[in-house]
């Protein structure tokens, strides 16, 4: 008599049902889709669905329904024809209203979804769309934290009424990159003075000074931990500024994360137009707002060169003449809290709101230079890469744009509106705004772009190697342990239930070697079922009863199960360490497939062995 | 149905000479020729851009790649991708073009073969992501190695077995590499994966005859070495065959129906699966035994046999 705990049938149970529940999603296949969202992110209406339905009609693109998913409208075709010859359609005709995205909707039926249980989302390479991967330059973030303690220092000393010669950021490692700020001081300045002033800007800071043969100087260091926070606080701002951004484009599902020390990835299915997508979100762009100079003549700062001291030359304006504006910023887009669209008897503009701080210093300033002239400064960083001598040069460029220069009407605080603008510059100015600034520059360093058709051939060949694959398994299993092999195919099959149901339930992202993944644990998982069964061949070779054997078979073939699965552990953990994008995917399949088939080998073999053989009394032979 | 009816009885170890000397020539061409012909690296490995175009009509190869140089692009490789009219072109990294403009001037080249050419894919890897991937790949394997090595010394007490082991796979993604290398097949980042996964499926068969010769030593401490391993390999052959037949029914599955892309990560498992079911039958134990493995080594461990203690 073989024996199994009650127990552990009714968890073999428990576990498969909720295996099926979780895995069944992705069973139902997905349809053909076209994602519709608003430029301006709004929800899109009833009617303009209507509308986009009748234009459908109109052009001849049958589609089987449409409905509404907040924000975005989803239509969706039976074939991929339809679908792209919808897509070309409706991005052609609503070209500055909507954006469009090709994608696919799974066909899970509703209750499913109300559960919460959702299909593994498909990677790029299966259903297509825009890869990005971005080096984020983190020695930018550095500088612009010193240039942010050079500008408090200068301020403290100002206001303090201490004289200084200059404010710079060196390198205390000759060579090296710029990691301090250094202030020189004339002789007749007070040095303990000065150091009691800047102890409250340039505190956390390594501070000393010396005496130089003209005055003495004061040198603030960022210990490697300072600096290494800063890296890390640019790399996470620029994750969260990228996922603000991405979102605002309105395709589902996107992915934005960090890879390695100073990457950012990110993954936006459906999207082809990879320029427009790429401008968008790689764009450092702030706004200063500032007073400007109506002392002084700009045109002739501009001839001769010679700029009035606290004050800087602005060339490049919206409305064609230079314009002086002063040093002080009253109010930077960091400050923001939030930036639309508008309208105001100017025309079109951008509502922004200030934050308390930034809205407590507009209002001082503006109750001060009533009627006197502000002006908005567009800040722009881009790289730039140029050929000189056959060699690559990478430059970073500023363009500082006066955006618009309108004259202080009445007091304002934290809300206001920016005009000058046209339509399409609006929106764009007051999404970035909107998504937060980017803490470091950042540039493009690998891309991707996998059309919808590759997506579809993909998807198509690995799903039939799966099944053509799976199902010769199978046959050869049944053929060489006959009853025995059935049994194994059917843990085998609820190896791929369970490992599937994994899967969806972490939403891992499955890849083409992702299937090849799942398709080499079934290759793999067939191992534990045929050390056993080789085992209980053994013992009765060696003349044991059928039972005797079983019981054997289990036993002994225990230690080399787990051992040599933990062989591939090791292999797979690793590949997660050190992998990524698609490798990762597999190595996760890799990983998770073998604590499966541990459980369904070991478990769920031995329970329906025991339910078949166990009870009976008189077994003469078994069907091995 | 069985392979073997019977329990074999080949005798492994007293041929062992024959087999370290085809192992020995079969590592050395791989590795001379990995040295002299090198690797074919996928874009994933040198950067650069790779675009897939596909024809209306299979186009003369010489002729586009003909076309490429004229409009200006260095050395330009194009080759056929699945099908005849699918052509993947394969550009060096271009510094300061950015990859619409590449798109433009690639269209402009392929628009004047057949004007009704698409272009679904278009990759371009900057040439230090490359770089650092070659890096991660070689730390991944190392480290996979070493990870393996103190597992085995750790679960079996002699580094004897380790040594034999680590040897048998070494032994395995070297042939991989080596094939690699002469066929000149792409070598991409699912490839690495498949090498990893060699790694593990091959020290798989081994430490299943090891756990075999482990519990044969327990049993019979005063037999030969030799014949002990000699009988755990035959002991355990069935399964080392059934299993991998299994695993190569699916890879041949995904050989013939996983397309062009993951032609190349299937191909480096099933030679991975050939050479490590030949290393863990012929090497890893052959090594343990001339490094001098005798019963003694193997501290006979007590085996917990109640039922209960199974899962």
């Amino acid at each position: 008599m073989l024996e199994y705990a009650r127990w552990k049938y009714i968890l073999i149970v428990v576990v498969l049902l909720l295996g099926l529940l979780l895995a069944s999603p992705n069973f139902f296949g997905q349809d053909y889709a076209l994602e519709i969202a608003r430029r301006d992110h709004a929800t899109i209406t009833p009617d303009a669905q209507k509308d986009v339905q009748s234009y459908l009609k109109e052009k001849n693109v049958p589609f089987e329904r449409s409905y509404i998913d907040k924000p975005r409208l989803i239509v969706r075709f039976a074939t991929g024809a339809d679908q792209l010859a919808a897509s070309e359609a409706v991005s052609e005709h609503y070209k500055t209203d909507y954006i469009t995205a090709l994608s696919y909707a799974p066909r899970t039926p509703e209750f499913l979804r109300a559960l919460g249980l959702r299909p593994m989302p498909l990677g790029l390479d299966l259903r297509g769309g825009l890869y990005l991967l971005y080096q984020v330059d983190v020695n930018a973030s550095v500088n612009q934290a010193l240039e942010g303690y050079a500008q408090d220092a200068r301020r403290a000393l100002t206001s303090a009424k201490i004289p200084f010669k200059d404010v710079t950021t060196v390198a205390t490692n000759p060579g090296g990159r710029p990691d301090a700020i250094r202030i020189i001081l004339p002789p007749e300045a007070d040095l303990a003075a000065a150091r009691n002033a800047l102890s409250q800007p340039l505190q956390g800071l390594s501070v000393s000074s010396e005496s130089l043969s003209s005055g003495s100087a004061i040198q603030a260091v960022m210990t490697p931990a300072q600096i290494k926070e800063r890296q890390d606080y640019a790399i996470q701002q620029n994750i969260t500024t990228l996922r603000n951004r991405v979102n605002e484009l309105g395709v589902s599902e996107p992915i934005v994360q960090r890879q390695g020390i100073d990457r950012i990835n990110v993954q936006i299915p459906g999207v082809q137009n990879s320029a427009e997508v790429k401008n968008l979100l790689g764009r450092v762009a702030t706004l200063e707002f500032r007073l400007e100079d109506t002392q002084h003549n700009a045109y002739e700062a501009q001839q001769t060169g010679r700029v009035p001291l606290g004050s800087k030359l602005y060339t490049h304006t919206r409305f064609g003449r230079p314009v002086l504006l002063k040093r002080e910023i009253i109010a930077t887009g960091d400050q923001l809290t939030n930036a639309t669209v508008g309208n105001s008897q100017d025309g079109i503009g951008v509502n922004v709101r200030l934050d308390a701080r930034a809205g407590e210093n507009m209002l001082k300033t503006t109750k001060a230079n009533l009627n006197k002239p502000m002006a908005v400064v567009l800040i722009e960083k881009r790289r730039e890469t140029t050929q000189v001598n056959g060699k690559p040069v990478t430059r970073d460029t500023t363009d500082e744009t006066v955006i618009n220069d309108a004259t202080i009407r009445g007091v304002f605080s934290t809300n206001f509106i920016i005009t000058g603008l046209s339509a399409g510059e609006a929106r764009d100015l007051a999404l970035l705004l909107r998504s937060g600034s980017l803490a470091a520059p950042l540039y493009v360093v690998e891309e991707r772009v996998v059309g919808p058709s590759v997506g579809s051939e993909n998807i198509q060949k690995g799903v039939s190697a799966l099944i053509i694959g799976m199902a010769g398994v199978f046959l050869f299993m049944a053929i060489y342990y006959k009853v025995f092999g059935l049994v194994a195919d059917l843990v085998l099959l609820a190896n791929v239930i369970l490992l599937m149901a994994l899967l969806s339930m972490i939403s891992n992202v499955l890849s083409l070697p992702g299937i090849a993944g799942i398709l080499l644990t079934v290759g793999m998982a067939v191992d534990a079922n045929v050390l056993i069964y080789e085992r209980i061949r053994e013992e009765i070779r060696k003349g044991v009863s059928p039972q005797a054997a079983i019981r054997a078979g289990f036993e002994k073939a225990l230690s080399a199960i787990a051992d040599s699965n933990i062989t591939t552990l090791i292999a797979g953990v690793v590949l997660w360490i050190f992998g990524t994008g698609p490798i990762r995917g597999f190595a996760v399949v890799l990983t998770f497939g073998i604590a499966t088939s541990m459980f369904t080998a070991l478990m769920g073999s031995r329970a329906l062995i025991t339910l078949m053989y166990g009870g009976r009394r008189k077994l003469a032979r078994l069907s091995i | 149905m069985e392979f073997f009816s019977h329990q074999t009885s080949y005798p492994f170890m007293a041929t062992r000479k024959v087999w370290y000397t085809l192992s020995a020539v079969l590592m050395i061409a791989s590795i001379v020729s990995f040295f002299t012909r090198g690797l074919n690296l996928g874009l994933d490995f040198t950067g650069g851009v790779s675009a897939h175009v596909t024809f209306t009509r299979a186009p003369n190869i010489d002729d586009l790649r003909g076309k490429l140089v004229a409009a200006g692009f260095h050395e330009p490789q194009a080759q056929t991708f699945g099908s005849a009219r699918d052509v993947v072109i394969r550009l060096p990294p271009e510094p300061g073009q950015t990859s619409a403009t590449i798109r433009t001037r690639i269209e402009g080249v392929v628009k004047s073969l057949d004007p009704s050419v698409v272009l679904p894919q278009l990759e371009v890897v900057g040439p230090q992501v490359g770089n650092e991937l070659k890096t991660s790949a070689i730390y991944a394997l190392s480290f996979t190695l070493l990870l393996i090595f103190i597992y085995i010394a750790f679960r079996f007490h002699t580094w004897r077995l380790s040594f034999g082991a680590i040897l048998a796979v070494l032994h395995d993604p070297i042939l991989v590499i080596g094939f690699f290398s002469v066929s000149q097949t792409e070598f991409d980042l699912p490839v690495v994966a498949a090498i990893l996964a060699v790694v593990g499926y091959s020290l798989n068969d081994t430490v299943v005859v090891f756990d075999r010769i482990r519990e044969r030593f327990e049993t019979n401490r005063r037999l030969p070495p030799a014949t002990v391993l000699d009988q755990s390999i035959n002991q355990t052959l069935s399964r080392t065959i059934m299993t991998k037949v299994v695993t190569s029914i699916v890879v041949v599955a995904l050989i013939f129906l996983g397309g062009p892309v993951l032609r190349g990560f299937s191909e480096a498992l099933m030679i991975g699966i050939i050479a490590g079911t030949y290393s863990s039958i012929y090497i890893s134990s052959a090594i343990a035994l001339d490094c001098g493995l005798t019963a003694e080594h193997i501290f006979p461990s007590t085996r917990k046999s109640a039922v209960d203690e199974l899962p």
